[in-house]
């Protein structure tokens, strides 16, 4: 079941990004965070803990580290440190990342 | 308005002073800890967290031996730890590297560990490792580690667990915890014992005290008729994301928190009351991970952060009664962690002066009063 966002888009917001989370596509505003963005899509979890508990972004200023995403093949990315790019692939971070498979620096 | 007097009053809410506080309540003391504010220096919240011998007084036998005992007493510790406190310590002593970039640095340390075997016997062993030996055993150590040595009984614990371990079980056991007590002047009370001010103006009695307070110990030493004096070391630390992989080995520089981080470490800067870090270090620090185990170069860094190592003049743990003030006590060493099953046993009884007290004369204050006249 889908889980409606708790957060409105502004209403001055123009124009529109677009990318895709798990494979499926999803438009945001220019100038979101990742963050924002996964947080105006969807209500639910962007992330699993290394203990399989559901997370999402909160403190939106890269403190918490709770908006982890896989941001274009790199695993373990603030969302809220990002801003949105057309194209992007986006992957929720389910538990931790392996040693090997990093990725490329952004 | 002062307060009842308690039997012991320890002076000092770190790995240590808990130490001491939970083998004292153990052998049924009325015990208050007496710990400092958040903005005090904290080697107890900023350290590596090893539980290590490898190179421990090659050249001072009272301090090998005894690091061999605490070594040796952790698994026990940490079972009646987690036992009282319901806390999960993440003890693991399955060995340790030293990992040496240096042939210089590891021919001396190879020297030092020759040493310490001559004074420990068979109660101690250590392998040198050739690099190629190395990188067969682990196939991921870098191209530019020349060597290691290897000591089967290192190991590490999670340092802040052991932290909230050891306040947890002191008061399971009836322990009284103040925080926010900085003691500003200590003085023999009439009649005996002795008075506390502390700095919010809170004043306290003590029956006893055991000055265990870190960078915090020397004005309260001097008040107290001790000659002993500390001074900060700073080292940086760096901590990664967390890993799924486990890291096929422990170094005293890179260690894997049982959590997932990986924590690179072992600085030494003489820079005083600053724990501050600083860029350079950092830059050091990851360039030496690298250098040993280059899969860590895609690893990203999260926190970085520095704190102050306690000092004595020479190093070595001081446990100390104060001559002019009889029921005052010292007790100050830098490797809090790895002593501190000895600190909740050995050293309570010392501290309580029964009948099965160590001899803990070779790590009286009377040894920097010596070199001081020489």
């Amino acid at each position: 079941m889908k889980i409606a966002s708790r957060f409105l888009t502004r209403p001055d917001a123009a124009g529109a990004v677009h990318l895709t989370v798990d494979g499926e596509p999803v438009t945001a505003r220019p100038g979101d965070t990742v963050a924002a963005a996964l947080l105006a899509h969807s209500g639910d979890a962007s992330r699993q803990s290394g203990k399989g508990a559901p997370r999402t972004a909160f403190c939106m200023m890269g403190i918490c580290f709770d908006c982890l995403v896989e941001v274009d093949g790199r695993p373990n990315s603030q969302g809220c440190m990002i801003p949105v790019r057309a194209g992007m692939v986006l992957r929720r971070q389910r538990g931790l990342r392996p040693l090997a498979g990093g990725g490329e620096d952004a | 308005m002062a307060t009842r007097p308690s039997e012991i009053t320890i002076i000092g809410g770190g790995v240590v002073g808990l130490s001491v506080a939970l083998g004292l309540l153990q052998a049924r003391r009325r015990v208050t800890v007496l710990d400092g504010s958040d903005g005090d220096f904290r080697a107890s919240q900023g350290n590596f967290g090893l539980v290590w011998l490898q190179g421990k007084g090659a050249d001072f036998a009272p301090y090998a031996d005894w690091t061999r005992d605490a070594v040796a007493a952790w698994p026990g510790f940490a079972a009646m730890l987690e036992e009282l406190s319901g806390t999960g310590l993440a003890l693991d002593q399955s060995g340790g590297f030293e990992v040496f970039t240096d042939r210089a640095e590891l021919e001396d340390f190879s020297a030092a560990l020759e040493r310490q075997q001559a004074h420990l016997g068979n109660r101690f062993s250590h392998e040198i490792v050739a690099a190629d030996d190395l990188r067969r055993m682990h196939p991921g150590i870098g191209p530019g580690v020349v060597g290691a040595t290897f000591c089967a009984l290192d190991g590490h614990v999670n340092p802040l667990r052991l932290l909230r371990a050891l306040r947890s079980a002191v008061s399971a056991l009836g322990g009284r915890i103040l925080s926010g007590a900085q003691v500003s002047d200590i003085a023999a009370a009439t009649g005996g014992g002795f008075d506390l001010s502390l700095r919010d103006g809170r004043r306290l009695g003590a029956e006893r005290v055991v000055l265990c307070a870190g960078l915090g110990t020397t004005p309260l030493a001097t008040q107290l008729g001790f000659v002993t004096r500390v001074r900060p070391q700073r080292g940086e630390l760096l901590i990664t994301e967390r890993l799924a992989d486990r890291l096929p080995f422990l170094s005293s520089t890179i260690r894997q928190v049982d959590e997932g981080g990986v924590q690179i470490g072992g600085t030494k800067a003489d820079v005083g009351p600053d724990d501050s870090e600083t860029l350079g270090m950092m830059a050091t620090l990851a360039r030496h991970a690298v250098t040993v185990f280059p899969a860590l170069a895609d690893v990203r860094v999260v926190r970085a952060w520095g704190a102050l190592r306690v000092m004595s003049p020479d190093g070595y743990p001081v446990y100390a009664r104060s001559p002019r003030h009889p029921g005052a006590y010292l007790v100050t060493c830098h490797s809090g962690v790895t002593l501190a099953p000895l600190h909740a046993t050995a050293l309570a009884e010392w501290i309580d002066e029964t009948s099965n007290a160590p001899d803990l004369e070779a790590f009286d204050e009377n040894r920097f009063a010596l070199s001081d006249a020489a």
